[in-house]
């Protein structure tokens, strides 16, 4: 077998895939709710691991995997019932099997006794908890009687009447002659149920000339039954009153079409079974009086009943066939008589994961799909200078360029889409890693969990995903640690004794909004102010509002854990959460309702190289604010602005106050607008939604921008979420809003007792006036 | 005499590396191999185009091995078409569920590669 030995990785590759669909659907198994699908692809994968396994020879893989096997078939089954115990068993089962793939892997042995432990759980499991004592299974064991012996010995064989069979069509095909088939064994035995309707000689058939019929096919032996003849004084001579079995031995080359021809204008009238003769497995043979042309009548009790075919070994009862049959009389029409049976086999498949034959994906390093996307920015960035520079053109002139140039303008943009799509992945990839997560966690606690899962189809870019697993990590763990009640508890007052942690994604306006909602007691409000107090991360006597005691959870070195638990509560837990978020461009916020839950929810933006911004001027400086931010832009009448006793500037809106944000006295930028009403206030909204309104000089226009990390290239700076080139070749900064939000505050509410840093979005912050364009 | 042309084999399972490993071994031995990963695959690929023989796993999700057998069975055409199953369990039961459905004969995985020739040349020529 040594040639196949080339075939390894490709079964190491499939079989980590086939691992991950096992444990998949292992997580997804409850007890109560079994979706037998689910189970079969989990028998699958199990089976196919142990194929393989079998054909490289990794003797411990194949014993463990047949172990293991076993367990998932008597569950499909039905003669084991799921269990929490079972599950938990078989998760561990899967991870071993994992290990012994990569013990194989790296063709080393595995420790002794490493699989005992688990090998033993797995045959308890069958053991003591056997639904019913094991069905016996109707299937023969007898060696079939056939007319030509099989070939066959412990690897191998070949059914003798099969191959006749074949040989003889193969004969039939070749009128040389020269075919290999023998014409001696080349027959085929058929079994024809034949029942018409009563009313049958009505319509002018005559059921003799179709025996008739069938004799010149080959040689038949029929069988009339009567038991369905009534007695002289009832019978109506114009109505039918027998059926027939009909064995046909003909020559092989005699199709079953040969035999539907002889029923053809008669199918809507009878009940008729056709199955070539696949000899008779022994237990159906005592009670059935199927092909044998001797058999003897049936018993009374089973008036004409037509029994299953035996190639088919239905598993309707006959008590059932017949009665049906003989009342309704309808059955046996049209595609009923050419039907062999049942055709689905027990623990029957259902939709799979593996497709058909072609795949319609092809793996690509991401090296090249990363060069791509750089100079699809590069790109952008062209554009943008060719446009640039085309407005300094007379206008009216070079029509055609214009026109050129705003068709580069679509299709750089459609361009850009198709290449952050190729990096884009569901984040499901992340998501289904957190069922057995739940698992140990509530394990870990003692806590019941039920978690919810919603939106894993939604897409965003690769790196936020790859980075989404430590932060969603920490929450989950966090809403179970911190958030859910013991069972007991929670059945005291009235919460269904499991809790529920729910994980939900969508995209809302260009972003990926994630949420983790769990129904537990809530953030405790005043334990967390205490805690922040005795941090001395609050002054005592500060007055702050429930959402900023909420967001108090993310500062640093923060943690409300009574004792240290085994999960959560070493203090690292929310702060980091923020700060991997806030790398990625995202934030997170808080919502809690004491008794009722928390709700966690992330914001990150899609892609990490390019986003549509509006560029804006500050006296000299250009900045770029993202268009998802911006709600509009405006110019105040004096009427609408107030001063506010703190100094803080607000300006009526639409109906609503919303606070003015003096862009050029945060960064200190000289030269520019001071005056709202004679520059532009443009209107923007947080993730939270919200409102500011930022006061600027100008507004120059919209723009791609291919985003250039700040912090990579220099450091990180508050309110400001990256840098770009402008087609000028200027350096922008691309603001961040939530950020200008929480330094104007530091810088408009500085008369207020505040907690210090802000207990909100942004991270820790140098002192605003240091913030000097670059 | 005719022109000989490479008889071709359909070789039905949904492990990718038990397709690879029979496609290699018949290829080597001068079949023609066409893949699929399920019953209802295979099904589309004979529909497509004529093949010699079948060999088909048992246990295959969308549409498993026995069921496939059955269906081509009741098609006229593939009557007499030689069908092997390539399966783990060659215990009697799972032969006689096997002949029941109609298929020519059997061959246990994992398979030697002599083996898997030798009984694929006497069905297929």
């Amino acid at each position: 077998m040594d040639d196949l030995s080339r075939f390894k990785q490709t079964y190491f590759d499939e079989s980590a895939e086939l691992m991950a669909v096992a444990e998949a659907g292992l997580l997804r198994l409850s007890p109560g709710d079994v979706d037998m699908d689910e189970v079969n692809a989990i028998f699958r994968a199990v089976h196919s691991i142990k194929g393989g396994a079998g054909a490289f020879g990794f003797s411990e893989l194949v014993a463990f995997s047949h172990e293991f096997e076993t367990v998932m078939d008597e569950l499909r089954n039905g003669a084991i019932p799921v269990t929490t115990d079972l599950i938990d068993t078989l998760i561990r089962a899967n991870d071993l099997l994992g290990q012994l793939l990569g013990y194989a892997g790296d063709e080393t042995d595995p420790p002794p006794g490493l699989t005992d432990d688990t090998v033993a759980a797995l045959r308890h499991a069958l053991s003591a908890n056997r639904n019913s004592p094991p069905q016996p299974v109707a299937e023969s064991t007898a060696p079939p009687a056939s007319a030509t012996p099989d070939d066959e010995d412990d690897e191998a064989g070949i059914f003798g009447d099969a191959l006749a069979a074949i040989n003889a069509a193969r004969a039939d095909d070749d009128p040389s002659g020269t075919g290999s088939g023998s014409a001696t064994a080349d027959r085929v035995r058929w079994t024809i149920r034949f029942r018409p309707k009563n009313d049958l000689l009505l319509s002018g058939n005559e059921p003799a000339y179709m025996l008739r019929a069938l004799r010149r096919l080959g040689e038949v032996n029929i069988h009339c039954h009567l038991d369905d003849l009534p007695a002289l004084a009832d019978l109506d001579a114009e109505l039918l009153h027998l059926s027939w079995t009909i064995t046909l031995t003909a020559d092989a080359s005699v199709g079953r079409d040969r035999i539907d021809d002889v029923f053809e204008f008669v199918a809507d009238d009878c009940d008729l079974q056709i199955s070539a003769d696949a000899p008779l497995p022994a237990v159906v043979e005592p009670t059935a009086p199927a092909a044998s042309a001797a058999a003897p009548p049936p018993a009374r009790s089973e008036p004409a009943a037509v029994p299953a075919p035996p190639a088919t070994q239905t598993t309707t009862p006959p008590a059932t066939t017949a009665p049906a049959a003989a009342a309704q009389a309808t059955t046996g029409k049209g595609d009923g008589a050419k039907t062999d049976g049942p055709t689905k086999p027990r623990g029957g498949n259902g939709g799979g994961d593996h497709g058909g034959l072609t795949t319609h994906t092809i793996r690509v390093d991401l090296d090249k799909i990363d060069r791509l996307v750089n100079m699809v920015g590069e790109m952008v960035i062209t554009q943008a200078m060719i446009a640039e520079h085309l407005r300094d053109l007379p206008p009216g002139q070079f029509q055609e360029l214009q026109e050129g140039l705003e068709q580069l303008a679509q299709h750089t943009r459609e361009l850009r889409e198709s290449v952050m799509s190729i990096r884009a992945q569901p984040v499901s990839s992340v998501f289904s890693r957190m069922p057995r997560l739940v698992r140990e966690c509530a394990a870990l606690t003692g806590k019941e969990v039920l978690l919810a899962t919603s939106g894993e189809n939604t897409e965003v870019d690769k790196t936020v995903v790859e980075n989404l697993v430590d932060p969603l990590t920490h929450m989950i763990r966090n809403s179970i640690d911190h958030g859910l009640e013991g069972p007991e508890e929670r059945e005291r007052i009235g919460k269904p004794r499991a809790g529920t942690v729910h994980l939900s994604a969508q995209h809302r306006s260009g972003r990926i909004v994630i949420e983790v909602t769990d129904d537990g007691r809530g953030i405790n409000r005043a334990k967390v102010l205490s805690k922040a107090i005795e941090k001395g991360l609050v002054q005592p006597g500060a007055s702050l509002t429930d959402e900023e005691i909420d967001h108090l959870i993310f500062l640093p070195g923060f943690s409300t854990a009574d004792q240290v638990s085994n999960l959560s509560g070493r203090g690292v837990g929310m702060d980091v959460v923020r700060r991997n978020i806030s790398a990625l461009g995202g934030r997170i916020g808080v919502y809690s309702t004491p008794g009722e839950g928390s709700r966690f929810v992330l914001s990150l933006p899609l892609t990490l190289a390019v986003l549509d911004g509006m560029v804006i001027s500050v006296g000299e400086e250009r900045f770029v604010l993202p268009l998802t931010n911006i709600v509009e832009s405006l110019r105040p009448k004096p009427v609408d602005l107030h001063g506010l006793v703190n100094k803080c500037d607000v300006m009526m809106a639409r109906g609503e106050y919303v606070r003015l944000v003096y862009l050029h006295r945060l960064f200190g930028i000289p030269k520019a607008v001071d005056d709202a009403t004679r520059g532009l206030v443009v209107l923007v909204e947080t993730e939270d939604g919200s409102r500011l309104g930022l006061v600027v000089d100008e507004v120059l226009g919209q723009q791609q921008v291919v985003i250039k990390s700040l912090e990579s290239n220099f450091r990180r700076l508050d309110g400001v979420a990256a840098a770009t080139i402008l087609g000028d070749g200027r350096v922008a900064l691309i603001l961040d809003v939530a950020g200008l939000r929480e330094m104007s505050r530091h810088t408009g509410d500085s008369d207020r007792a505040r907690p210090a840093p802000t207990p909100a979005l942004a991270g820790p912050s140098p002192s605003p006036r240091q913030r000097q364009t670059v | 005499m005719e022109p000989r042309v490479k008889k071709k084999v359909l070789t039905v399972d949904d492990s990718r590396t038990m397709r690879d490993m029979v496609s290699f071994t018949l290829r080597g031995a001068g079949y023609e191999v066409v893949e699929a990963a399920d019953g209802q695959a295979a099904m589309t690929a004979i529909a497509a185009s004529k093949v010699d023989l079948v060999i088909t796993d048992l246990n295959m999700p969308v549409m498993d091995g026995l069921t496939l057998i059955r269906k081509l069975r009741a098609i006229p055409a593939h009557r007499s078409l030689p069908i092997l199953m390539l399966t783990t369990e060659a215990d009697d039961s799972k032969k006689a569920e096997g002949r029941a459905a109609g298929a020519t004969g059997w061959i246990v995985k994992p398979f030697n590669p002599d083996k898997l020739i030798s009984v694929v040349q006497k069905v297929c020529g």
